[in-house]
């Protein structure tokens, strides 16, 4: 049950830190790192709130030890913009009103990012089924799906 | 909830994790992609004093080609599965069934040996590997064994699978040519685990059905193959009177659980209506003439 020495890199900042082997991943960021953009709310894969890259692919934190990310490159919600820059996906979300409470959001927008790298997400049926991992207990899902399908449509139409 | 404390183990090798969980006397727990076992520490369902984690254990996510198979390494992650073009010109019909499991987030961490271990009544890959006549290669400590996947799920969750043996690979014999496939299943969301799911596949020899495979998953405690309706299949071409026939053959040998999601009839009547879609889709990719 000894700590282990982890190094890890969150956000482009490396950290070193002592973790108990039981820590999770979602724990580290917000308690030891104080990253608390990263929601917990159902601690078993269900909910989707706890979503963050990890080299580059979207993971569940709650699902991963922090031991488990020693040498990994993690990327969390704080990583895409501020609130005076937000990057395109954040526009979208707020143009499109596609937060309430505002719980969800960091999951989903980090969802989206990795969907939005790996599937055409050509129709709002793929959308749906991108987002259908992860619950929204306000929106009622429309304008998310809407905002997403803004966001996509914005990256086609960028100068590559 | 969170786990209760563990002592760690970061496997180098699959020689050192069978060590390791001989040395644990069935008191250490493999750590694959974590997407089923996390969940179980964190509610505490589980309570192992030792997690063996073989996410570093080098050459143990691939998928190869030989001769007259395909072979998968126990930590090839879903999404792999999902978009490998290996498994898409060999075996379209898992890549169709992977979309089906969980979400993303949890297909990039999730492994075709975690899925097999686990046995999840209601999972895809296990019916899959019953579907393609699958063979598992487990290492113990006192050396390999392979088991035929027809002889390796035993119960829920219950597997032939000793506490200190490690799936390492799965073997896959290749489809004859000539061979439709389908796969349709019904969850009550995207990414839910099934109410039930039907795989097929239907080879032709001279506009005939030479050989027919009906897998099912979500309609008992374990996966199944419909063997009475595949016997039934042998030798015919697909009529409308056929599938019927076929969908009585799969509903009289079925026994699906009731729970909070559907009733044991309702299952019963949907594991009827998906083996007639999956039919006729597998007839149809095979070329065969419209039933
Ligand atoms: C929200 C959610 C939805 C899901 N939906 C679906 C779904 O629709 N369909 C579906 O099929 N699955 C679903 N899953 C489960 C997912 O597919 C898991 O990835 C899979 O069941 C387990 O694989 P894993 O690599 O994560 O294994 P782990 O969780 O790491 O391990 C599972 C079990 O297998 C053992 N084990 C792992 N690897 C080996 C090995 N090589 N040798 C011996 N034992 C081993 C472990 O000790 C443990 O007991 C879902 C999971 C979540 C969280
Ligand atoms: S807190 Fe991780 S998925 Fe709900
Ligand atoms: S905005 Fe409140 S849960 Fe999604």
């Amino acid at each position: 049950m000894s700590a282990r020495a982890i190094k890890v890199t969150v956000n482009g900042v490396a950290y070193e830190r002592s973790v108990e082997p039981r820590l999770l991943l979602a724990d580290f960021l917000r308690h030891t790192l104080g990253l608390t953009g990263t929601h917990v709310g159902c601690e078993h894969g269900v909910c989707g709130a706890c979503t963050v890259l990890v080299d580059g692919d979207s993971a569940r934190s709650c699902l991963m030890f922090a031991v488990q990310a020693d040498g990994a490159r993690i990327e969390t919600v704080e990583s895409l913009g501020t609130i005076g820059q937000m990057n395109a996906l954040q526009e979208a979300f707020h143009e499109h009103h596609a937060l309430q409470c505002g719980f969800c959001t960091p999951g989903m927008l980090m969802t989206a990012t990795d969907l939005m790298r790996k599937y055409p997400l050509a129709s709002d049926d793929e959308i749906r089924e991108g987002l259908s991992g992860n619950l929204c207990r306000c929106t009622g899902y429309e304008h998310i799906v809407r905002a997403v399908r803004a966001a996509v449509g914005r990256a086609k139409d960028a100068p590559s | 909830m969170k786990p209760v404390a563990f002592d760690y183990v970061l496997a180098e090798s699959i020689d050192t994790t069978v060590a390791a969980l001989a040395a644990a006397g069935g008191e250490a727990k493999i750590l694959a992609g974590g997407q089923s076992l996390v969940p179980m520490l964190n509610f505490r369902l589980l309570r192992p004093a030792i997690l063996v984690d073989i996410n570093r254990i080098p050459d143990l996510a691939f998928i190869d080609e030989r001769a007259d198979h395909i072979a998968i390494g126990a930590l090839t992650r879903h999404y792999r599965l999902e978009t490998s073009p290996i498994i898409a010109e060999h075996f379209p019909v898992v890549a169709e069934a992977m979309r089906h499991v969980a979400h993303l987030a949890i297909r990039n961490r999730g492994t075709i040996g975690g899925s097999l271990s686990h046995a999840d009544p209601a999972a895809e890959l296990p019916m899959l590997a019953l579907l393609l006549d699958a063979t598992l290669h487990v290492v113990s400590p006192t050396g390999p064994r392979a088991i035929a996947a027809w002889d390796f799920f035993l119960g829920p969750l219950t597997v032939d699978l000793a506490a200190d043996e490690m799936l390492t690979r799965v073997t896959i014999p290749k489809l004859p040519p000539v061979t439709g496939w389908s796969f349709v299943e019904v969850a009550r969301r995207t990414g839910d685990f099934a109410l039930a799911a039907v795989a097929v596949t239907l080879t032709l020899r001279d506009g005939l059905i030479g050989e027919a495979r009906i897998a099912m998953t979500g309609i008992d405690e374990t996966p199944k193959r419909a063997d009475e309706a595949e016997a039934l299949l042998a030798g015919r071409k697909l009529t409308a009177d056929l599938i019927d026939a076929a969908i009585a053959a799969v509903r009289a040998n079925v026994n699906p659980p009731t729970d909070l999601h559907a009733s044991s009839d309702y299952r019963r009547h949907l594991i009827g209506v998906l083996t007639g879609r999956a039919l006729a889709d597998a007839w149809r990719r095979a070329g065969g003439e419209k039933p």
